[in-house]
């Protein structure tokens, strides 16, 4: 055991330490609520936390590692929410397990989320800084847009897609069902997600990304957002290295997005705005930019306060933003880091006296 | 055939003519020194033979094989690696790690086999990890290879970006100004370094270096730039003497 722990580098030690924490966390939270102790509210709640962690660890490893800020996030969950529920609904009398529809909604959300990063990478990863970030934002807009006038219906024809309402007519109307209803969205996918899947989920892209950051294609990543212009010189292939980067990022948002879809009870684009991307940033921004930790403890945290204020009322969402900025202070300004590191020399001091 | 050929190369941005009818070749293992007062265009040269920049004139030869026009990446490939006048290291990763991007292209496993953590990978990150601390050891860096390259001293990031440069496995090494910035004694000691490189992994070196003590010290033949054109080559103690040589450096 001990040499297993020597063996394993820094960065996997920190992961291994992490999914322990997490599945201690999910054996409390699971205890709690047979005894009853959790409310049913926050109970439902879980399955939130984890794609919000999933998605916050998905975009530090665009932010955090490869350097580029991107503020569309939500549009590739939402490309990858869409998906998987269109697939689990039309496919719901050739398989009747819920269970494989979802296992299947959620490659294909993934996969979709992934090639779309890639699409859009292509364009997008030619600018740098500010300006992709502005791109970002206009490619989320444009994907929500043609999601609210999108139409999809089945009957015994097959599929229509349309990005006009006149689907609903050319359907046979016995046998005719609208899948996607244009800004309406859809409604009646399974309730699917849970929280055990969801920690299941979130553990696999912890270990994904852990795995991909340190390996060779992560090096090269990193060296990227270092100095572009040294990781040329020494041979790297710029553009193929920040598309496999983003792409893989926005494969994440899109297992967040299916789990999404099979949490709502009716899934509209208009939830994936620029709020909700700016949102996932914060998570990375205040969990620490190349901190895969800190992502999942800030998106539990700011996904849990607003349910823990709700007893505030009305001064719910004032508190919630005083207590962003307090946290924001405590983990980033130069003073409130000089203070922490000297409270960890003291405590190391004392340990170190004590026989 | 010398190893590297440079036919009348030459550049222009806008109507500048940053470099014009540059011309030299090196042998194989020869220490190759270019100079020139500020501004003459020596880095221009260098961004050049690296594809930073395209010639709009000339063409450069790589044992043989021209290598004009083609990009950073593929001319690293080619063989052709070189350090920065101010320094460019991979500042928020490890020695180690800085030294095994360098070794990106030599040792390769796909992005997948790296996820998977498939044996392919244990194999040859353990290759690589020998690789690059054999590099270190030879650079006098393999105490600080955990430490993050921003931490080091100056003289040392300028060794760890000669020992990424040799990661790539050149033909030929280029060294911008690794002098600049160092007091006498760290010069010595590069000049040590220099030479170790050049005899160790019998490579071919060009530098460019305002020093002149290293330059003299180390460099065969020289070429010296003004203007953006060639002043004068040939071996370093001849042309170092020359007259118009010591005009272009401290005027009339």
């Amino acid at each position: 055991m001990k040499k297993l722990r020597e063996k394993m580098s820094l960065p996997i030690r920190k992961m291994v330490h992490t999914i322990l924490g997490i599945l201690v966390v999910f054996i409390v939270i699971q205890i709690l609520s047979v005894t009853g102790v959790l409310s049913s509210s926050l109970e439902n709640l879980m399955p939130e936390l984890c794609f919000y962690a999933i998605i916050a660890v998905g975009l530090n490893l665009c932010v955090g590692f490869l350097g580029e800020l991107s503020i569309g996030h939500a549009a590739f969950m939402s490309i990858g929410a869409f998906t998987s529920a269109a697939f689990t609904n039309a496919a719901a009398d050739a398989i009747p397990s819920v269970g494989l529809r979802f296992f299947i909604g959620l490659i294909l959300g993934t996969v979709m989320a992934g090639l779309f990063g890639f699409l859009i990478g292509i364009p997008v990863l030619r600018l740098k800084g500010d300006y992709l970030a502005i791109v970002t934002l206009a490619f989320g807009e444009i994907i929500k847009g043609i999601l609210n006038v999108l139409f999809i219906g089945k009957d015994k024809d097959g599929i229509h897609i349309a990005l006009i309402n006149s689907n609903q007519e050319s359907l046979d109307p016995e046998t005719g069902k609208m899948i996607v209803d244009g800004a309406k969205g859809i409604i009646g996918t399974p309730h699917a997600t849970t929280f055990t899947n969801g920690v299941i989920l979130l553990i696999l892209t912890l270990v994904v990304v852990t795995f991909l950051v340190n390996s060779r294609t992560g090096r090269a990543i990193q060296a990227i957002r270092d100095n572009r212009i040294a990781a040329e010189s020494v041979g790297i292939n710029v553009t193929k290295y920040k598309l496999i980067g983003f792409s893989i990022s926005a494969a994440i948002a899109g297992v967040a997005g299916v789990m999404y879809a099979h949490y709502v009870s009716s899934l509209t684009a208009s939830k994936f705005d620029f709020n909700m991307s700016i949102l996932i940033l914060v998570f990375v921004v205040l969990g620490g930019l190349g901190s895969f930790r800190g992502s999942i403890i800030a998106a539990v945290i700011l996904t849990l306060l607003p349910e823990v204020l709700r007893g505030l009322s009305s001064y719910r969402m004032l508190i919630y933003a005083v207590l962003l900025i307090a946290m924001m202070l405590f983990n980033w300004a130069p003073g409130a880091i000089d203070f922490r590191s000297r409270l960890k020399e003291r405590f190391k001091r004392r340990k170190e006296e004590r026989p | 055939m010398s190893l590297l050929t440079v036919k009348s190369l030459g550049i222009s941005f806008g109507g500048l003519r940053a470099v014009d009818d540059l011309s030299f070749s090196i042998e194989k293992n020869e220490l190759y020194g270019l100079i020139g007062p500020n501004g003459a265009g020596k880095t221009t040269v260098f961004n050049m033979l690296t594809g930073v920049y395209k010639p709009t004139q000339g063409t450069f030869l790589l044992n043989g094989r021209n290598l004009t026009g083609m990009s950073t990446t593929a001319i690293s490939h080619a063989g052709i690696a070189r350090t920065f006048q101010n320094i460019r290291l991979f500042h928020e990763m490890s020695v180690l790690d800085n030294v095994k991007v360098g070794l990106h292209e030599s040792i390769s496993y796909s992005t997948l086999t790296g996820i998977l953590r498939l044996p392919a990978f244990f194999a040859k990150e353990k290759a690589m990890n020998e690789k690059a601390m054999e590099l270190l050891s030879v650079f006098g860096l393999e105490k600080d290879a955990e430490t993050l390259a921003n931490n080091l001293p100056y003289g040392a990031q300028r060794k760890l970006e000669i020992a990424r440069a040799m990661a790539t496995n050149p033909v030929l090494l280029l060294l911008d100004e690794p002098a600049a910035g160092m007091n006498p004694n760290e010069t010595e000691e590069l000049m040590k370094t220099i030479r170790f490189v050049r005899d160790h992994f019998d490579m071919t070196i060009l530098l460019i270096e305002h020093d002149m003590r290293l330059v003299s010290g180390i460099c065969e033949r020289i070429t010296v730039l003004n203007f953006g054109q060639e002043l004068l080559s040939g071996n370093t103690k001849e042309v170092l003497q020359n007259d118009q040589v010591v005009k272009a450096y401290l005027g009339e």
